[in-house]
């Protein structure tokens, strides 16, 4: 009797489709285009052959990062110490590559000075955490998590 | 660069209700869809908000 209530539920268990393709492709391009994503807005779509949604996400995160640097937002540094602002640094790094550019030619604001400034900074957090979700729906794509 | 309160609104939702658009649904059409509703809870629920802290200080 055991043993055949074992096998029923043995045989109830359903593992998970997998659209793509073989082993080493659901291994490796997953992580590539999940990084390739974070770094580049679009690029994780891109490198899986989903080039108008690349380009859509490409341009979406990018103006609003850019926005929010013309409207004089902060760009938030990773050491000061504050809750708040180690929260919104997390989210200024999802921007990858965007992030270093401007902490390199030293864009943006230390402080926000004027009203509109605080709607520049939110821009540029937003753009981060949005790039996040655009690079893991680049590797739930790629793994076969999401089918299409 | 200057904007205005609601062109902030209405560029932040439309950005990114494209993205939110493209990266929770799987097909086109519905991706057009749902962009669509984004794009108006954002800016209805905006304005509703403005209503209610209007209604609050008066």
């Amino acid at each position: 009797m055991a043993g055949i209530i074992k096998v029923k539920m043995t045989s109830n268990v359903k593992t998970p489709a997998r659209v793509a393709g073989n082993g080493s492709k659901s291994t490796t391009m997953p992580m590539v285009a999940l990084i390739a994503g974070w770094l580049v807005p679009g690029a994780g779509h891109f490198v899986i052959g989903k080039w108008v949604r690349g380009l859509l996400l490409f341009v979406s995160i990018t103006t609003m990062f850019v926005v929010g640097l013309e409207l004089k937002g902060k760009i938030y540094s990773p050491n000061t110490g504050d809750l708040l602002d180690i929260l919104n640094f997390a989210g200024d790094l999802g921007t990858g590559l965007l992030y270093a550019v401007a902490r390199v030619f030293d864009l943006g604001q230390a402080a926000v000075q004027v009203a509109v400034a605080d709607y520049g900074t939110k821009f540029i957090v937003v753009a981060g955490l949005l790039n996040v979700i655009a690079a893991v729906d680049a590797h739930s794509l790629a793994s076969g998590r999401k089918a299409s | 660069m200057t904007i205005s309160h609601f062109g902030a609104v209405l560029l932040f939702s439309l950005l990114t209700s494209v993205v939110f658009g493209i990266t929770q649904r799987s097909d086109p059409q519905r991706m057009i869809r749902f962009a669509g509703f984004c794009f108006a809870m954002f800016v209805g629920g905006t304005i509703v908000a403005s209503w209610v802290m209007w209604l609050i200080k008066h």
